[in-house]
């Protein structure tokens, strides 16, 4: 029996095709913006729903925010009768005259006037090393980490706390304040949690009975306290046990407090990491001869940190916010001098409260926003790199 | 399945060098309370190529592993090129140093590309400069047949690819040693041959080897001695010819009318 060509003869039980299919583009309903729509928001009855729910949420909040934010904002004026309401103003809006007003004491706390350039500068200095360490296209990154992790913070130590000697009148950290030691807690939290939390992690997993003990009863102690409450020790319990003259300052011993617990926080994220290593990868590494500390720094550790990226990430979005928390010890970080200046009478409305929170709620997930979008780069650009 | 015999005359006798290259004398090992090696005796001369087989669960891979120390003996003793295997890690770098690994997972570095791959130990075991390194790496890639893909990850070579893939980044150190734990058995069928040639063509070179493998044609082709383990046992040990014609021991046989079919 013969077959016309292409002609697929369904009671038939051999078949050879003999005509190739070519492709055809796919349905218009797949494609374009209603394919978009259709797919991402509307493809069960459940994902019908909740986009219904958020587009009325977004109608109802969005709307809101423009209007206390930008409309009913008052944008000018020099003391409270400004943002007060009157018969022009009817409903008033954010008060942005107190925070144009206050932004020196927001940046700089009460860092003396004259000295204010050098915070200017640390800053500038400090977002030209984040810029060059995080930009993984930038040139020379080996000098940028170098400039990164010795030059900056040497620098900077002597930049913001002076030194006689060169001229740099000496300022009491007591006097700092404001986005400056928001950010000079959260730097430090963020350098120095990582490598510490590395050396915990691997210690936890260590063969060495002593070394891992030390390292359980670390992390166990740290995570199983309050952040505040380890601030508190360090703040406030320190000094009673050692001699004035021996202990450190009340912003260092914050530092130490926050580094210490956020170390022991990314020990656990980074044993996350280390644990996704099949064994077979330790085994590959000494096989051809490698030592423990080179298996780590170049096998093991480049594959459990890309792995964890997303956890090392979200405990440092955690830290930043968390650094807020410093005021218990009285120490003015931004959002503590926001608590300062919406009480100052001078500026006493009922909109003061809410501005100066906003202002803080912005300052905060600009950061945040902006880590979170630089891990998730960062992830889609390793997972290019090796698709497996 | 059998490699097929293109590969010239078969290889024996081996060219021995006269010089023993692995001994291990009345080695036990247990995990915890199961007694997994019990009184291992094998001493492998220089240029020698040894098969191992033998059921799931005998023992062979914990036997080869102890051989670079990826496991720990706790009785008996192992030389390697002369060096005692001991706690001491000097030793044990020596001998890792010596000994070349292929493991059934390929277990390449997946962050790293294929000539990165090769040229790391060179780099931080040999010290060599990474230049020369290149140099050594892609010597030993083209000789696996693969230069083309130096610069790929290992994510992106077929099974068999990174199999010799690994075979090359073993070769790189210059090993006197080899050991194979079943490489191909995670390979695709039509994948098994690219890598059993490239080991035949190891042996031709004279290469001292143990094979942990089920494919006993490529036994037949290159072993000079077959070694049959059984509940961590060595069962018996022979050259090919009489270990396939004759084998001695009831579990032998029964081994071998299991795989042969
Ligand atoms: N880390 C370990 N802890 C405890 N028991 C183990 C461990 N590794 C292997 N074993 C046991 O030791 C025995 C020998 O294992 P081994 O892997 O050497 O066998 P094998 O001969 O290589 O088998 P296969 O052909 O399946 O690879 C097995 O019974 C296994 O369950
Ligand atoms: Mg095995």
């Amino acid at each position: 029996m013969t077959m016309a060509e292409g002609d697929l003869a369904v009671a038939e039980l051999a078949f050879v095709r003999r005509t190739n299919i070519a492709p055809r583009p796919p349905p218009a309903a797949m494609t374009g913006a209603v394919g978009w729509l259709r797919e991402n928001l509307l493809s069960t009855p459940f994902n019908v729903g909740l986009t219904i729910v958020i587009v009325l949420l977004l109608a109802w909040a969005v709307p809101e925010l423009v209007k206390f934010l930008l409309i009913d904002a008052v944008w000018s004026g020099t003391d409270r009768d400004a943002c007060l309401e009157s018969v022009q103003h009817r409903e008033i809006g954010a008060c942005w005259p107190f925070v144009w007003e206050r932004l020196p004491y927001f940046i700089y706390g009460s860092y003396p006037i004259p000295q204010r350039w050098r915070v200017d500068v640390f800053l500038a200095m400090l977002a030209i090393g984040v810029v060059w360490l995080l930009w993984l296209n930038a040139p020379r990154r080996d000098l940028g980490a170098i400039y990164f992790f010795v030059i900056l913070p040497i620098a900077s130590f002597i930049l913001l706390t002076g030194w006689a000697a060169i001229g740099l009148q000496p300022v009491d950290t007591v006097l700092w304040g404001g986005v400056l030691v928001t950010i000079v807690v959260a730097s430090v939290g963020i350098v120095v949690s990582l490598p510490i939390g590395i050396l915990l992690a691997l210690g936890r997993r260590s063969h060495m009975p002593a070394v891992r003990t030390l390292s359980v009863i670390f992390i166990e102690f740290v995570r199983g306290v309050p952040l505040v409450t380890v601030l508190f020790m360090a703040g406030v319990m320190l000094p009673l046990f050692v001699p004035e003259q021996l202990s450190p300052d009340k912003l260092v011993r914050a530092l130490i407090g926050i580094a210490i617990f956020a170390s022991a926080y990314m020990a656990e994220v980074v044993r996350a990491g280390l644990q996704a290593i099949p064994k077979g990868q330790y085994e590959g590494a000494m096989a051809v001869g490698l030592r423990y500390w080179q298996m780590m720094r170049l096998i093991i550790l480049p594959q459990a940190l890309k792995v964890t990226i997303p956890n090392i990430v979200n405990t440092y979005i955690g830290l930043f916010k968390d650094t807020t928390l410093v005021f218990i010890v009285g120490i003015f970080d931004l959002l503590r001098t926001i608590e300062v200046a919406r009480i100052d009478p001078k500026w006493a409305t009922p909109v003061t409260s809410t501005t100066g929170y906003a202002v803080a709620a912005i300052f905060y997930l600009v950061f945040c926003y902006g880590m979170s979008r630089y891990a998730r780069a960062m992830e889609a650009r390793l997972a290019k790199s090796d698709r497996r | 399945m059998s490699v097929a015999g293109n590969h010239g005359p078969l290889l024996k006798p081996a060219k021995l060098n006269t010089a023993t290259a692995v001994e291990i004398a009345d080695m036990n090992k247990w995990y915890g309370d199961f007694h997994v090696l019990r009184d291992i005796n094998l001493k492998v001369m220089g240029g020698e190529r040894i098969v191992i087989c033998g059921p799931s669960g005998s023992g062979k891979s914990t036997m080869i592993r102890c051989i670079n120390r990826l496991e720990e003996h706790q009785s008996g003793r192992i030389f390697v090129d002369g060096v005692e295997l001991t706690a001491d890690l000097k030793k044990i770098d020596e001998v890792r140093r010596e000994v070349g690994m292929v493991f059934q997972h390929f277990n390449l570095f997946p962050h790293l590309t294929v000539m990165d791959n090769c040229t790391l130990a060179l780099i931080w075991v040999r010290k060599m400069p990474k230049k020369q390194a290149e140099e050594v790496a892609l010597h030993y890639l083209e000789r696996v047949k693969i230069p083309e893909q130096a610069n790929k990850y290992p994510g992106q070579l077929s099974g068999g690819q990174q199999q010799r893939v690994a075979i090359a980044r073993a070769l790189c150190m210059n090993p006197k040693i080899m050991l194979f734990d079943e490489p191909t058995s995670a390979l695709d069928p039509e994948m098994v041959k690219e890598v059993l040639d490239t080991m035949v063509e190891l042996a031709h070179d004279g290469m001292t080897m143990l094979v942990v493998t089920h494919e006993m044609g490529f036994a037949r082709q290159v072993a000079s001695r077959i070694v049959f383990m059984d509940e961590g046992q060595i069962v018996e040990a022979n050259v090919p010819e009489e270990f396939f014609a004759h084998p001695q021991h009831e579990r032998t046989k029964l081994f071998l009318s299991q795989i042969l079919r």
